[in-house]
Order: C-alpha cells, then structure tokens, then sequence
C-alpha cells in the first residue's frame, strides 16, 4: 500500500483546479500549468522507480479492500505507459506555449488539458472495470472540448465524427461492463480473472469479450472501426492533435491489452484469434490508407492506425516475446507519433500551409527541421539504430516463433510502406524546390518554446535507439507479468483471495 | 419480468441503431439517447431483479437483513445516467454549434474536409481570434 499512485490523477486535477481559479491571469494559468505538467512527469518517474524495485504497488482507495472498494494498481505495462504519458503531457505543454497566445481566449484550455492527463493517468492506474469507465469518461470530455479548441470550420466537421462514434464505443462497453456484472458479479479486475476461470457459461463470456473488443477497438482504431480516426485528427491545433496521436488511440490499445491478458482468458483459441486477423488487416488499411493521402497530418494519422496494428499483433500472438515487443512499440510510437505531429506544426510555420503539393524547400530553408523530421519519420518506418527498429524486430521476430509466416510477411511489407510515405513527405514538403508562392522560408523562426519539445522528444527516439537494452528489460518484465496474471491478482486482492 | 425488461433494451437498441444510421445530425441525438437509456436499463437488469427490501440496515443493526437489494447496479446506473446526460447537453450544444457554423444537420453535406478548405491558409493565431 502506497500513496504513490494517487499523485499521477491527483497533480494533473489539482494543476486543473489553479489554473480555473486563475482565469482572468492568462499568464500565471500558462506558468502553472507548465509547472503542473512537470509535476506529473516527476510523479510518474517515481512511481516507476518503486514499481521496478518493489514490484506490482497497490493502494485500495479510502481503505476499501478489494474487490469492494476501486483499486489503484500499478504493475510494469501502467508506470512504462504512464512515464509516456508524463513526458507526451510536458512536451505538449511546452509546444502549446508557443502555440497558443497568451490571451484572455485560450482561458479554458489549461484545464482541459490537465483534465485529459488526469483521466489518461486514471485509465492507466485503475484496477477496476467500473472506473475505467468513468476514466474514459473523464478523458472523452476533455478530448471533445480539445477537438474543437478554436472552433475552426473543418473542425466542426471533425468533431461531430470523433463524438458520435465515440459516444458509441463508450457505450458499448458500458454495455459490456452490465453484461460481465451479470454473469460474474464483481468489477474488480483481478477478482474478475478468478471468476471468469470458474464460470461455465463460457460461449456468454465470450460474446462479451468482443463487446469489449469492438468498444477498445474503436477506441485503439483497429480494423474495421477506424474511419473516424484520420476524419478528425487532423483538424484541431497541432498541440492537442500531437497529444491525440500520441495517447488517445493507445489508451485504447492499453485497454485490450489489460483485459484480454487479464480478464478474457478463458478461450484465447477464438478471441486472440480474431485479434490476430484484425491486427493484420489493421496494419495493411491504415499503410495503404496513407499511400493515397497528401496532406501532411492526414498522412500521420493514417499512420497511427497501421502502428495499432503492430501492438495488437504483439498481443494477439500471445507469447512473452510478443508481448514484449508490444509494450516496446507503444512506448516507442507513442513518442515518435507525438514528435511528428509536432514537426508539421513546424513545418506548417515555415511553409504556411501542411499541403504537400504546396509544400517544399524546407530542407534549403531549415536543415535542422528536416533532421528533427528525419530522426521520428525513419524511427517510425523501422530504419536500424533507431527505436522503430528494435519495436518492429521484436513483434516480427516472435511472429516467426510462433510460426504465424504470413503475419509477419505483412508486417515487413507494412514497414516498407511505411518507408514510401515517409520519403514522399520527405520529397514533397523537403527535398523539392520550394513552390514560387508563399511565404520567405528563411526568415521565419518557429518558437523556442515549440523546437525544444521536438528536440527533447527526438534525442529520446535516438536514446531508446542506441539504448534498447534498459527499455526491453522494462517492456520484458512488463509481459512476464502480463503472462502471469496470477502475480497480479495476489497483489490486488491478497493471499488465496475472499 | 426480466425478459419484458430485455425486449424493452433490445427495442430500445435497434431503434437507436436505425436513428443512428440515418444523415441527421437531430435523428443521430435521439439515437444516442436510446442507445444510451438501453444500456442504462441493461445495467439494471443484468445486476438481477428481485422482490426484497430496499438497501437500507435498519436502525440498531451492522449489517443488513437477509434479502436485501443490490445496490451496487443502482450506483452504476446512476453514476452512467449522470454522465450520459453530461454527454448528451455537450452533443446538443456541438450539433447546435455545427449546424450554425456548417449551415446543415445532413451529414451527407457536411463539407468533406478536403485540401482546400480544412487549410485555406489559416495559421493558429486566427484561429484564436475566433475564440471559443
């Protein structure tokens, strides 16, 4: 039992709480909130130093024991996801301090944005079914009040997409979640893994387990519920689309990864079977879906869904390899996915515009930018040292192991689609002479509040490259007790369990 | 009574669903109202209906009586029916909002984002002059 847990939820709601009560001084607001999002990111280091040294940390909320009270847990795959997320939150921050003006305007969005860090570090953390719930909840609030931030024509359009299939997953899984209570009686996770294993009725657990598929899976953009992904993504400003590409989708894939290894494993036969098939078929949509594509973030986010696909294949497999690789890629993708939407924020300043006809030039006008694009974009095709490399290595390697040839055939395929749209955007807005329209290149400087995230993030990619060995020991451990949910569910509930 | 209960969500479902797939942006609003009253309901009668007390411990005891009411689904239905209705006066407002600023409910109309207008060379500090 410890306290460490709660600061990760509590910092983020408390920097929310400041930053309303000052909202007639805009500045102070910005300050605070840029101290609050460090604040997190420290919390959420130390909350991984004691769960690497202590194991799997606990805290029953309000002394509730467990399965009656909502606990707090926080094992390997919740501290790798929430150091991400701290880091993701402070970058962000730092970017949209350049971005947005100090205004009496941009009044409400400190808060919103520590408001959807708090409920991502809550979905993170929580050892309870219910209370996910109420985190995806917390965390669809704030992502719509994001999405429509500035409240631009093409927005709108975006929005009403994004909310309304959303709305739907959620309830879906609320659904689910009435479903499963009905049939075991508790919402308690690891309680659930006890009473799943005893059930008899398995067909019923089983239809529930691909409600809960369908409502992670339109969350996470798996195959086929991925069209409102690349509608909206790229419409809000780059700050909160960076934040979006990089957390919102992986709370998604963070979820199928918590219940089909911890709840739903009663008849892995049909249900990661399906996983596997749909984590195919996902990586091969979003890489083709981006081949067609010619605008800078509509690319991206095409991107994002043939990633998902790769995590999802690290679980479908279901071997320990396997799920390594697949905490190693979110990890990895979180960060570089994140660090390219901030680069076209730059890039958008340079060129005035993330058309990739109308772009070109940059590598002439800004060779530093087209490093600080070429580090992520080569990381996120799979280009040896960087991290992408090890990530993609590691869930095509198990594929083979585990004899699944034709999934990794489409794997490596997917990664040399993926290094086409890479150099066409490398091409187009780069390495092509600069149209004879728009702006002088040259003499626009982006902000220093906007390049240092983008450096920070990019000098991480090159870390987690050079570095691998520190980050698999983590993401090893993390599917070690993925594997073994027995480690978790003593932890949560105590000895033999009530 | 269970299964009146269960035809009454399933009803409730498909008709949320068929307003769902319609272009509306109003007919969608109802459909997520249906949908989402279905699952509440869902929630009600999965946790298991039964003739007993309401759970309450009467003065004196430390526990309750024998037969007692779940009341667990009850909080559940309550913490979704409050949130739900928090979800749905958002939607209202955004599809009131986009209608206004899109000139059309037909989703069919809504202008696809293309090139030319999600970027008519608009940079972000226009944008917050626009303000929320």
């Amino acid at each position: 039992m410890t306290n460490l847990l709660i600061y990760p939820i509590l910092l983020p709601f408390a920097t929310a709480v400041g930053s309303l009560l000052l909202w007639r001084r805009p500045a102070l607001q910005q300050t605070l909130s840029l101290i609050g999002s460090a604040g997190h990111l420290a919390a959420c280091l130390f909350l991984l130093a004691a769960v690497v040294q202590d194991g799997i940390q606990v805290l029953a909320v309000g002394n509730w024991p467990a399965p009656y009270g909502i606990s707090l847990v926080a094992d390997h795959l919740s501290v790798l996801m929430l150091m991400v997320t701290g880091i993701l939150g402070t970058a962000t921050a730092l970017y949209a301090r350049g971005e947005m003006a100090i205004s009496l305007r941009s009044q409400g969005f400190h808060a919103l944005f520590q408001v959807l860090i708090g409920g991502i570090s809550g979905a993170f953390l929580t050892g309870d079914l219910f209370n996910l719930y109420v985190w995806f909840e917390v965390i669809l609030m704030a992502s719509f009040g994001l999405i429509i931030w500035g409240q631009g024509r093409a927005q709108f359009v975006g929005a009403v997409r994004y909310v309304v299939i959303n709305l739907l997953a959620t309830l879906l899984f609320l659904l689910g979640l009435a479903l499963l209570y009905g049939l075991t009686g508790t919402l308690n996770m690891a309680h659930l893994h006890q009473q799943i294993m005893t059930q008899e009725s398995h067909g019923l657990v089983t239809a529930v387990a691909f409600m809960f598929m369908a409502a992670f899976g339109i969350k996470a953009g798996m195959f086929p519920l991925f069209f409102w992904l690349p509608a909206s993504y790229h419409t809000p400003p780059i700050a909160i689309s960076a934040l979006f590409a990089g957390m919102l989708t992986k709370v998604g894939v963070y979820a199928l990864i918590r219940t089909f290894s911890l709840v739903f494993l009663h008849d892995t036969a049909t249900t990661h079977a399906v996983l596997l098939v749909a984590a195919g078929l996902t990586m091969v949509t979003g890489v083709l879906g981006a081949a067609a594509q010619n605008e800078f973030r509509r690319i991206l986010s095409f991107h994002i869904i043939s990633q998902v696909g790769y995590m999802l294949l690290g679980l479908a497999l279901w071997t320990p390899l396997a799920l390594a690789g697949a905490v190693f890629y979110l990890v990895h993708h979180m960060i570089v996915k994140a660090n390219l939407f901030l680069v076209s924020g730059l890039s958008r300043d340079c060129s005035g515009t993330l058309e990739l006809p109308a772009m070109g030039g940059l590598y002439g006008a800004k060779p530093f930018l087209a490093v600080l694009f070429f580090i992520p974009a080569f990381s996120l095709a799979g280009f040896p040292p960087l991290s992408g490399f090890w990530a993609k290595l590691l869930v095509i390697q198990s594929s083979l192991e585990a004899e699944h040839y034709t999934v990794a055939a489409v794997a490596v395929l997917v990664g040399l689609m993926t290094v086409y749209s890479m150099v066409k955007i490398w091409i187009e807005a780069f390495w092509k002479p600069s149209p004879d329209f728009g702006p002088d290149q040259r003499a626009i400087v982006p902000s220093a509040w906007k390049i240092a995230p983008v450096c920070a993030l990019a000098l991480i990619t090159l870390c987690i490259g050079i570095g691998a060995e520190p980050v698999y020991q983590l993401a090893d451990t993390a599917a070690r007790e993925l594997m073994a949910p027995q480690v978790y569910v003593r932890a949560v509930l105590g000895g033999a369990g009530p | 009574m269970e299964t009146v209960l269960a035809i009454v969500c399933g009803c409730l479902v498909a008709g949320g669903i068929y307003l769902l797939l319609s272009q509306n942006l109003v007919r969608m609003l109802f459909g997520l109202i249906m949908l989402s009253n279905a699952v509440n309901l869902a929630i009600f009668v999965a946790g298991g209906l039964t003739h007993t007390q309401p759970a309450l411990i009467a003065a004196g005891d430390s526990v309750p009586g024998a037969s007692m009411a779940n009341a667990l689904p009850q909080a559940l239905v309550l913490t979704a029916i409050v949130i739900g209705f928090a979800l749905l006066v958002f939607m209202f407002v955004l599809f009131y909002r986009s209608y206004e600023v899109l000139g059309t409910t037909d989703t069919r109309r809504m202008p696809e984002d293309g090139p030319a207008r999600a970027y008519p060379s608009q940079n972000t500090t226009t944008r917050q002059e626009m303000g929320p």
